[in-house]
């Protein structure tokens, strides 16, 4: 794992459908001033910056850190661009504590980014590339297959996608940044929007949102204010067209969250962590993860959404800030989670804060379920 | 710093056409070369540098993973940028202590649409993109702002075409003529790199893992990378501040430097480098042909490294330098040193 490293700083923006008052660079600008007043410091403290974003093609700029290495601060530093699909924003923000834990840069800025407003991200995702076969369905077509291949395997009643939507915004209303507030949000008001890609309904699929998030990532040397430190970081890939792999509960998430859980010594995820921030942008993600990474067993992570233990108020919330389902700029998406993780942790989540929170997971997943990027933030230093 | 060095380097044969290869099917092959002279099998870590845009696809690099088979899954990460930076993400990796082998691949197919105008898609959307200037009009700014001398371009032309006809993996392309076409003034067609289709796969190994495995491994004993402000008007085009700065925090200076390989995709971009870099004369650049000779986009850099590092490996040089360049003209560098 090499040096230790801590989040020192956490920005974003409000997440929202559009916003059309800043551009691109705007918008990042926004996050990382927010994360650098967070963490006491000014641009002129950072080493390095380290932006991540999804496909260039949803806001049409190429390689945008050429561009947006002004807005940043970045000029005259080094800079990267990380781009993991949809699990970059978690990729982008172990990419920059690996600066860290190798002991080349002191302070790291880390900024992901979407402004799904500026294109069409369905169009970006439904062209493929020459000499490819085009699945032409989107993110909602290629992941509700696997949707009921889960239900099919373990017997989850029907309704419990509408239990995750429901619990997941009734946390957005507790958080700031979110972009879905929906007062009053029930089970019958779920189950009575369409259907969008059986068995996903309208409600129970993340929205489109602009946002930015960004982190100050800092050495033991420089840690100032409160500290999130990392104890685990991890990252698994798996091909996404080998025959045999199982697409419902992947091997690359089994190994990543082994690999973190071994890392910040976990024996038992459900009991060792206080709350976990997980990708989930389509409802029935979440049963599905919590077998996956080992909070419940398998065929059983239905019954624990069903108990009400992922709400705020049970023992192991998942996403408390509302998660995906209420803010999705595809992009900054993961480093949200990673970003929730360590607020959780630093005990400065406001209103959507786990009491007592000393240990979280953040992760993202991304592709055709075959990226994964996870880290284990706490209180305490490892 | 953990020792790194460059243990293997694989490059298509690469083509100025279409060869009706897809990605993965130019990436397969080299990772099978270089699991063969490595004899390793899995990596530590495996880090891949592409673009979308060169595809007009998401997800380009996904497709490529399928080609190096990544099972049982692998801890890996990609760049959108040329695979020079992955090699850097990849060497931060090996910093770590916990893994001591890296897998590092770039591949690009120019030929499958504009490149000159793809490019200028990286500008800033709202006040540079619309004013519709393309790849070859702004490395004209530069060259135009350099005041290059026409005779020292031709040579840097001639030179870079004729070690390019030796090298198998490069283009086979005659001395520049004015039949070439016009270009944007002051540069002429041949002054821009062509268009390539190719992919490169490098492998790094840390401390004695990399002296078990290669004879005479190339150690990276400095490499660093720094960017400029993205508006032209901003920057002395002139020269290359980003890339000094790169060549100082990299160390090129401390000693001397046999061969550089640089990552100058228009002639006048080598005068710019050279002089960034402060080269001494001795200082034999791009001998493989560089980028004028053959320019497979985000491979390119990586080349430069892989050039370089065999340079050290098969004994022909002790002290070699590498560069690779990203942005409108030469926004981003990042510069290595390789010893034996």
């Amino acid at each position: 794992m090499g040096n230790r490293c801590a989040v020192v700083g956490v920005g974003q923006t409000k997440y929202q459908t559009k916003r059309q008052d800043v551009s691109i660079a705007g918008l990042v600008r926004e996050a990382a001033l927010r994360a650098l007043e967070d963490a006491g410091l000014t641009f002129g403290d950072i080493d390095a910056v380290v932006i991540g974003k999804a496909p260039d093609l949803f806001e049409g700029v190429m390689m945008p850190e050429a561009y947006l290495a002004d807005a940043l601060g970045a000029a005259g530093k080094p800079m990267m661009r990380v781009h993991t699909a949809g699990s970059v924003g978690g990729s982008t923000a172990l990419v920059g504590a690996s600066l860290i834990q190798a002991g080349v840069h002191d302070r790291v800025l880390v900024v992901a980014f979407e402004k799904q407003s500026e294109s069409n991200a369905t169009w970006a995702l439904s062209t493929h590339p020459p000499f490819n076969a085009s699945l032409v369905v989107g993110a909602g077509g290629y992941f509700a297959p696997h949707i009921r291949e889960y239900i099919r395997r373990t017997g989850a009643p029907g309704h419990i996608g509408t239990l995750v939507a429901v619990k997941d915004r009734l946390n957005a209303l507790k958080n700031p940044y979110a972009h879905l507030k929906i007062p009053g949000i029930d089970r019958a008001m779920v189950e009575s929007t369409p259907m969008l890609w059986e068995p996903i309904r309208y409600l129970e699929t993340c929205p489109s949102s602009d946002g930015a998030c960004a982190m100050v990532l800092s050495s033991e040397a420089k840690v100032s204010g409160t500290p999130a430190w990392v104890h685990g970081a991890a990252m698994r890939s798996e091909a996404m067209s080998r025959a045999g792999r199982d697409t419902v509960s992947p091997q690359a998430g089994k190994d990543c969250a082994a690999d973190v859980y071994r890392q910040a010594g976990i024996a038992d995820p459900r009991r060792d962590l206080d709350v976990a921030e997980v990708y989930v942008p389509f409802s029935w993600y979440e049963p599905m993860w919590l077998e996956n990474l080992g909070f419940a067993a398998e065929g059983e992570g239905w019954k624990l959404t069903e108990s009400g233990a992922t709400a705020l108020d049970g023992d192991i919330p998942w996403n408390a800030s509302g998660g995906v389902l209420s803010s999705n700029p595809i992009g900054a998406s993961g480093l949200i989670r990673f970003a929730e993780a360590a607020l959780q942790v630093r005990g400065m989540a406001g209103e959507h804060q786990v009491d007592g929170a000393r240990r979280a997971l953040g992760h993202a997943y991304g592709g055709g379920a075959q990226f994964f990027a996870m880290w284990i933030v706490g209180s305490d230093k490892p | 710093m953990r020792e790194v060095a460059v243990i293997a380097f694989a490059q298509t044969v690469h083509t100025g056409h279409d060869a009706g290869l897809a990605e993965p099917e130019l990436v397969g092959p080299l990772i099978n070369e270089v699991r063969e002279r490595t004899g390793l099998r899995e990596f530590g870590f495996t880090c891949s540098g592409s673009c979308d845009y060169l595809a007009g696809a998401p997800f380009s690099f996904v497709s490529a993973l399928d080609a190096i088979g990544a099972w049982p899954p692998i801890s890996e990460s990609h760049v959108e940028m040329d695979a020079a930076w992955a090699l850097y993400e990849a060497w931060v990796r090996l910093q770590h202590g916990d893994v001591d082998t890296a897998l590092v691949y770039g591949f690009g197919k120019s030929s499958q649409g504009d490149l000159r105008e793809i490019m200028s898609v990286q500008l800033d959307p709202y006040y540079l993109a619309p004013l519709g200037l393309d790849q070859v009009s702004y490395a004209a700014l530069q060259a135009a702002a350099l005041g290059a001398d026409r005779a020292e371009l031709d040579a840097i032309v001639r030179r870079s075409r004729a070690d390019g006809r030796a090298n198998p993996c490069a283009l086979d392309l005659p001395d520049p003529s004015e039949e070439e076409g016009p270009g944007v003034h002051p540069l002429r067609a041949y002054d821009a790199a062509p268009i390539t289709d190719g992919a490169a796969a490098i492998v790094l190994a840390a401390g004695e893992r990399a002296r078990e495995l290669c004879e005479r491994p190339a150690w990276i004993t400095g490499i660093a990378h720094r960017i400029e402000p993205h508006y032209l008007g901003m920057r002395d085009l002139a020269a290359s501040a980003s890339a000094a700065d790169a060549a100082r925090a990299a160390g090129v200076g401390k000693g001397p430097v046999d061969v550089a390989e640089l990552h100058a995709q228009f002639s006048h971009e080598e005068i710019i480098l050279r002089r960034a870099l402060e080269l001494p004369d001795g200082t034999a650049v791009n001998p493989s042909g560089g980028p004028l000779a053959a320019n497979p986009v985000m491979a390119t850099g990586l080349i430069r490294i892989g050039e370089a590092a065999s340079r050290i490996t098969e004994g022909r040089a002790a002290r070699a330098v590498a560069h690779a360049a990203s942005g409108p003209c030469l926004q981003h560098n990042l510069v290595a040193v390789l010893e034996g």
